[in-house]
């Protein structure tokens, strides 16, 4: 397996890696369809992490599912999607394929129906290997899985389990293996720590952040666990009812939001040892929207303890919020609504 | 739609049997006059039996009883097999054990020699065919009943109610029966059919009861009696085709439930 | 806080028959609680948590040692268990799981008060516990089904359910972690009122740390079946002092100044509990030679510190 020189910083000169224009996804349904992505731009550059997060309903696991168009038939998806300067939305079918895997690959997370239950592990890697190289023989596929699972931190000899015979965490890393498989330059991490134990998540983080160095993967990790994106990613965005509603580098994203919503999601994880936390819950009064019945403006309003008149009515976007930074929201500086 | 509607027009038409056809016909002794073998140009909609009987007359009372027994043995076998599912399910252990193999020895026993046997010791009639097809039939809704059983038990609702200081009927009859009922109807207009069948079964072998007209019992008096050499189709042609309409029916009515009652589609509305 | 303690356990041992041997889920756990108290359990899968908060509510039966309601012994018979599931109720991880998919809001609140034949009027009393709960006005919910309404109402719908027997002890295992990030902060909310406002005592069983500094008053950290570690929440959590403690704490996200201690592996399964500490194979004090070092290596591997910090250096 090559290593590739992982560069120290993201350079952001060199054309990015995965580039993401006006993307829209819309789910079929009786009547206007259901709206789950509304207008993304994203940018990733070789060897960077971004981190997206959201809620229930924000859209985060349908962009993802967009990137690959894993979407299920009859979803509407429009917009740009550009992986390594190709495409992924026009591809034809049979490029569509070759670069599944190859170039960019998901990571799911490890519930038990991630894989499947009656086919041992060692057999499914080998099959996303064998599915992109012609010719390779079985013994070859079996050293090369065997290399996968020692460098995600299983013994070889697991190959021959079944997903059950796994633990929670195990099955994580089968599943980094798995993506790993052909050598993509792009990982899409969708919810990658969410069921495990806390330890069991410090080991899969620090697996992830060894493995990016390593082959300087680019990293799109996708969670509603905020503080664990602050850790590990260089850059943060903020989902909120499709769209995104704050974007910048993660330490200050999570330290200095911008946008309330983003506020409101860190107060949701206590920060051990500050005393502001101590028997004060802070949350969010009401339900994330339903993207079929969004609030007309903008779309936190009826939630947001900072609005004021203009927020019903206005349509907001990202504005600039410092540099290198945006919210979509009128109070950020940025933001030429007048409060 | 298409089973309901054949349904429909079938009960409609057994309820409406003493509207339609005068029950005299059914007797022998009244249609001595009438020319037997006759065939439908000759004499009324679909001719004469062997005994000069109005076979429309017949296959219009004949339908009575094949619902008849359809619907009660069904019933029989729905309820036994109900019981014993649940009971199974719900306590599994050596209680479980022993139901399900009583349920299995059932299963095993082959149904046409046991309700020969039956039949044979308890007489030909109606409440006995009944009875038989009943008996018999259990096994198989109470295997699917249990099975299902098994996996609502371990929901968190039943935790939950369990929680709350529920005693064991109370979770049985207010958890576990209204999320199993789905699965209980969709079986039962699908056992229907195969009820019916056995009816008309022991009916040709001669099992059911002579005296009254059903399907099964008037293809065995056509064979008996020689309609197929004198191709008297009028006589086992209709029966048989009635037999296979409402059973088609049923079974139409029954896929078409259990689609609209899988709970995957209720889960889906959340 | 009154002077009785409302709840106590005693040696107690919870057994489960595995694929391999028995697993000892709960493995000797000693434990106290009061009215008005909020207590976090915490601890990793596999730490025997869940199995303790069903044993406390009478779901399961201990293999040996002792539940302690208000000073009388839990019984197991159907008498006994009816009364005392009025006195302590268990809030689900999952609300739609935990509500029957064919029971309207109104019948899932209103089961409890009809097994136990509370007397009153039904209807009031299910009004009542839903604007308790937080679901305003109470009347528009009873014939709603689950499906209809969001997560976080869904788990109003449960703690209504709870709460409408007046319990005195309410264990909520995984409460919020199921719901949505921003709900979660109304949901302890809600919880934290209900308990100054009736004095139930509160056990929230729990993996996530970051919760218990939220909202628990007392902290008790277990592995492996027993308690380790027991305190109030701030001298524990800012202060820990059991090496699986500390580790905890250095691994949760928001932590930075610490150095993190990841452990390998993950917790070995109840059914083979290592011999004496049962921490000892992945304890950082062995494995950086610090347990020797402090000359109590022998003991780790061989006694089981029955006493709390469960940890021979913290005692030596």
């Amino acid at each position: 397996m090559s290593v590739e020189p992982a560069p120290a910083e993201p350079t952001r000169e060199v054309a990015p890696l995965l580039s993401v224009r006006d993307l829209h996804v819309t789910y079929p349904s009786a009547g206007a369809g259901i709206p789950a992505v509304r207008g993304v731009d994203l940018d990733l550059a070789v060897g960077e992490t971004l981190g997206l997060a959201g809620e229930s309903g924000c859209g985060k696991s349908s962009l993802a599912g967009a990137l690959l168009r894993l979407l299920p038939r009859g979803t509407e998806v429009t917009g740009d999607v550009l992986l390594d300067g190709e495409n992924v939305l026009t591809m034809k079918p049979g490029r569509l394929r070759a670069v599944r895997w190859t170039h960019a690959a998901i990571v799911f997370q490890g519930a038990l129906h991630s894989l499947n239950p009656v086919q041992r592990v060692g057999n499914q890697i080998g099959e996303a290997i064998r599915l992109h190289s012609r010719g390779v023989s079985r013994a070859a596929v079996s050293k090369r899985v065997g290399e996968l699972l020692e460098l995600v931190g299983l013994p070889a000899r697991r190959a021959r389990d079944y997903p059950h015979q796994l633990s929670g965490g195990q099955r994580q890393r089968v599943l980094i293996g798995l993506a790993l498989a052909c050598e993509p330059r792009l990982l899409i991490a969708d919810e990658p720590t969410t069921a495990l134990d806390v330890m069991v998540q410090a080991q899969v983080l620090r697996l992830l952040d060894d493995l990016q160095q390593r082959f300087g993967l680019g990293i799109i990790f996708i969670t509603h666990d905020l503080s664990t994106l602050a850790e590990v990613c260089q850059r943060l965005a903020v989902m909120y009812a499709g769209r995104i509603v704050e974007e910048g580098p993660s330490d200050e994203v999570f330290e200095a939001p911008a946008h309330p919503y983003t506020r409101a999601l860190a107060g949701a994880f206590p920060v051990i040892g500050d005393p502001a936390f101590r028997m004060q819950p802070a949350g969010l009064p009401g339900d994330p929207p339903d993207p079929r019945y969004l609030p007309s403006g903008c779309p936190f309003h009826p939630r947001c303890g900072a609005a004021v008149q203009v927020c019903s009515s206005t349509h907001v976007e990202l504005w600039p919020a410092g540099p290198d930074r945006s919210a979509a929201c009128v109070h950020a500086p940025g933001s030429p609504v007048p409060v | 739609m298409i089973g309901l509607a054949i349904l429909v027009a079938v009960a409609a038409m057994a309820l409406a049997a003493p509207l339609l056809a005068d029950e005299a016909g059914l007797r022998a002794i009244n249609t001595t006059q009438n020319p037997t073998f006759a065939s439908p140009s000759e004499f009324g909609p679909l001719g004469t039996d062997s005994l000069g009987r109005d076979v429309m007359t017949q296959f219009i009372w004949g339908s009575r009883i094949s619902l008849l027994v359809g619907l009660a043995a069904t019933a029989i076998a729905v309820l036994i097999g109900s019981v014993v599912g649940i009971a199974a399910g719900f306590f599994g252990g050596w209680i479980g054990g022993i139901l399900m193999r009583i349920t299995e020895w059932f299963l095993v026993i082959p149904f046409l020699p046991l309700a020969i046997v039956l039949a044979a010791i308890l007489g030909p009639s109606v409440e006995n065919i009944i009875f038989v097809i009943g008996i018999t039939s259990w096994p198989q809704p109470a295997r699917l009943i249990r099975a299902q059983v098994l996996t609502l038990r371990e929901r968190e609702y039943v935790d939950r109610s369990r929680a709350l200081g529920a005693s064991n009927w109370h979770l049985m009859t207010r958890h576990i029966l209204p999320n199993v009922s789905p699965l209980i109807l969709a079986n039962t207009t699908l056992t229907v059919p195969i009820v019916i069948l056995s009816e008309a079964t022991l009916s040709f072998l001669g099992l059911g009861d002579p005296s009254n007209a059903s399907w099964g019992q008037m293809l065995d008096d056509a064979f008996e009696t020689g309609a197929v050499t004198q191709e008297a189709w009028w006589y086992f042609v209709p029966p048989g085709l009635g037999i296979m309409l409402v059973v088609l029916a049923f079974t139409l009515c029954g896929t078409a439930l259990e689609e609209v009652l899988d709970p995957r589609l209720r889960d889906k509305r959340r | 806080m009154t002077g009785a303690p409302l709840l106590e356990i005693r040696d107690l041992r919870v057994e489960y028959p595995a694929r391999h041997g028995v697993a000892r889920a709960v493995d000797g756990v000693n434990f106290e609680m009061r009215s008005g108290e909020i207590v976090a359990l915490v601890g990793e899968s596999g730490c025997g948590k869940t199995t303790l908060a069903r044993t406390i509510v009478g779901l399961q039966r201990p293999a040996e040692g002792e539940v302690r309601f208000r000073g009388k012994p839990l019984g197991h018979d159907r008498r006994s268990l009816r009364d005392h599931r009025r006195a302590a109720q268990l809030i689900f991880q999952d609300p739609t799981g935990a509500l029957n998919a064919r029971q309207t809001i109104y019948e899932a609140v209103a089961e409890g008060v009809r097994i136990q034949q509370i007397p009153g009027d039904e209807e009031a009393l299910v009004a009542d516990a839903l604007a308790r709960a937080g679901l305003r006005p109470p009347e528009r919910f009873f014939t709603r089904y689950p499906y209809e309404v969001s997560g976080g109402q869904r788990q109003r719908v449960v703690i209504a359910g709870a709460m409408v027997l007046n319990p005195s002890l309410l264990v909520a295992d995984e409460p919020v972690s199921s719901l949505d990030a921003s709900v979660r902060g109304e949901i302890l909310a809600l919880m934290l009122r209900l308990v100054r406002e009736t004095e139930v005592g509160m056990l929230v069983v729990t993996h996530d740390l970051g919760l218990a500094w939220n909202v628990a008053d007392r902290v008790a950290v277990m592995y492996l079946g027993r308690i380790v570690e027991e305190g109030g929440t701030e001298d524990l959590l800012t202060a820990p002092r059991h090496p699986y403690t500390r580790a905890l704490l250095s691994v949760v996200p928001e932590a930075e100044e610490v150095e993190r201690q990841i452990l390998t592996g993950e917790a070995p399964d109840p059914t083979r509990i290592p011999s004496g500490c049962r921490f000892h194979p992945r304890c950082p004090l062995v494995e950086s030679g610090e347990a020797a070092r402090l000359g109590i290596e022998e003991r780790c591997r061989s006694e089981d510190p029955l006493f709390v910090p469960a940890c021979h250096a913290v005692a030596a």
